[in-house]
């Protein structure tokens, strides 16, 4: 469904990314996971696009990111879904405008329609009622259930999380999880960085690690566990710091 | 110590060649952008409303005291000289033409232009621009071309109704400090022939405004560094934004009395 390969980026002369290929199938839920700082967001805009890589390319189904034009490429847009880091709530419309931006955007959708879909999601995501708030208004784990909201609404096919718990309590973690879970659509990929390794194994099907630019480690959770390189070992069994 | 001197010239002069060509870019963008129309008409309004409401009352604050200034300017040589007939043309000529535009244009920018740097820097950091991007929508269009036509339209008329009341602050000076009385002034102002002056003081704020949306807008959306950076950015914006102001000042100026002559 989403195929990177060969992915290198560099900023101011610092590989971040180096050689990295990645495959996400249809149904399929990768975690991606590595120290801060270790490449993994900047992958996940490479993938959708937002990022151009210095060397590689980018494969959705069969389109090839760097040769779309502006209108095919956010066309192409249109089959993400994305949750980030910082939430990236507008900050100037309402919760309720916020999650029916996607939908709104499309052009195709009736108003009453993305009244209706904008409430139940909301209450999917347990913030049923709140339409009118603005995301000033949130604690961070209630911006983040909003996030999470407009980035399913449409029932894109790709859905990228990048670290959905950042930051945030592990019962609220949990819940972030549980909902992701929820919301994933079989007939789509899924995609989740994070360094939250137990929350995430209730969600993976497989994992890629990057480590210091270049995948360290790919495979399932029962292959993590058996791995023989301490680095893998280490990160799945949590513990040591492995910028030390 | 001379290699280092020549090296920061020449980091500098790259680096202020980098803006104005990023600069040009953008204005390119946005006039692409317009042709045919592709903005989103929601934002514009909003851009309107925030531009152009929340900013009139420091306008009219601005433009009552930069009229009463120069009355208190000149007052003291039209005494000296028993020219007080030479008072209402005299501040008219200098608020409608120069004074008006530049000092609400730099108003305009400290407020306006200052706020939307701060505000397209946050969406910059907070990844607003790339949850924009990632729903398939060009921030040009959604977000720089709103406020790039709020800021012409609504400085245009900002500096209209800044005349107006830089008039009424130098007519009411006039009245109090040189015996000038209110109604005469504004007679001498009224018959003095400034309709050009008026005019070409209304487009100086237009493409103040056009100098300003494009300054602000650039320095917001390629804020780097988080928090820090806004500040930066926000920082260049102003000093860019009043450049900005005095080129375009200058360039209509330099035009206009060409054209005089």
């Amino acid at each position: 469904m989403i195929r990177a390969t060969g992915i290198s980026k560099s900023f101011k002369g610092q590989v971040v990314l180096d050689d990295v290929s990645v495959e996400v199938r249809r149904g399929h839920v990768l975690g991606l996971i590595g120290p801060g700082g270790a490449g993994k967001s900047l992958l996940i805009k490479i993938m959708c696009g937002l990022v151009e890589p210095d060397k590689g390319q980018v494969l959705v189904g069969d389109d090839d990111i760097a040769e779309l034009d502006f209108s095919a490429l956010a066309r192409l847009r249109e089959r993400f879904g994305m949750l980030f880091q910082n939430y990236a709530l507008f900050d100037f419309m309402t919760v309720g405008e916020n999650v029916a931006f996607p939908l709104e955007q499309r052009g195709d959708v009736a108003a009453d329609e993305i009244r209706r879909r904008v409430a139940e999601r909301l209450s999917d995501v347990q913030l049923g009622g709140i339409e009118a708030l603005f995301p000033r208004e949130l604690s961070g784990g209630m911006k983040k259930r909003v996030a999470l909201a407009r980035a399913t609404i449409a029932a894109a096919p790709i859905l990228l999380y990048d670290d959905p718990t950042a930051g945030l309590d592990p019962v609220t973690s949990s819940k972030i999880f549980e909902l992701i879970d929820h919301l994933h659509d079989h007939e789509g990929a899924t995609v989740i960085a994070g360094h939250d390794i137990d929350r995430m194994a209730a969600v993976c099907d497989e994992w890629l690690m990057i480590y210091e630019g270049r995948i360290r480690f790919r495979g399932d959770t029962a292959a993590a566990k058996r791995s023989e390189d301490p680095i893998v070992r280490t990160f799945f069994q949590g513990g040591e710091d492995l910028h030390q | 110590m001379n290699d280092g001197v020549l090296a920061r010239i020449g980091r500098t002069t790259i680096e202020i060649l980098g803006t104005l060509g990023g600069l040009m870019i953008l204005f390119v963008r946005i006039l692409r952008a317009l042709f045919p129309p592709r903005y989103d008409k929601r934002e514009t309004w909003r851009a309107f409303y925030k531009v152009g409401v929340r900013s009139y009352s420091i306008v009219i604050v601005t433009a009552l005291f930069t009229g009463a200034i120069m009355v208190i300017q000149a007052g003291h040589f039209v005494v000296k000289y028993q020219a007080t007939s030479f008072t209402g043309w005299a501040a008219g000529f200098a608020v409608l033409a120069e004074i008006g535009p530049v000092l609400i244009g730099l108003m305009f920018s400290g407020r306006v232009g200052a706020n939307n740097t701060a505000e397209l820097g946050t969406m910059v950091v907070t990844e607003q621009i790339d949850a924009l991007r990632t729903l398939a929508i060009e921030p040009v269009h959604y977000l720089v071309v709103p406020r790039f036509l709020a800021m012409i339209v609504m400085l245009f008329l900002l500096t209209a109704l800044g005349d107006l009341f830089a008039l009424l602050g130098g007519a009411i000076t006039a009245d109090l400090m040189i015996d000038v009385p209110f109604s005469i002034f504004l007679r001498q102002v009224a018959t003095a022939g400034l309709m050009e002056e008026y005019l070409i003081g209304l487009m100086k704020g237009s493409l103040f405004g056009m100098s300003i949306a494009v300054t602000s807008c650039y320095f917001g959306l390629n804020v780097r560094g988080g928090a820090t950076g806004v500040g930066r950015a926000v920082n260049s914006s102003v000093v860019g934004s009043a450049i900005g102001i005095f080129v375009v000042d200058f360039a209509v100026g330099a035009t206009w009395v060409s054209n005089l002559l």
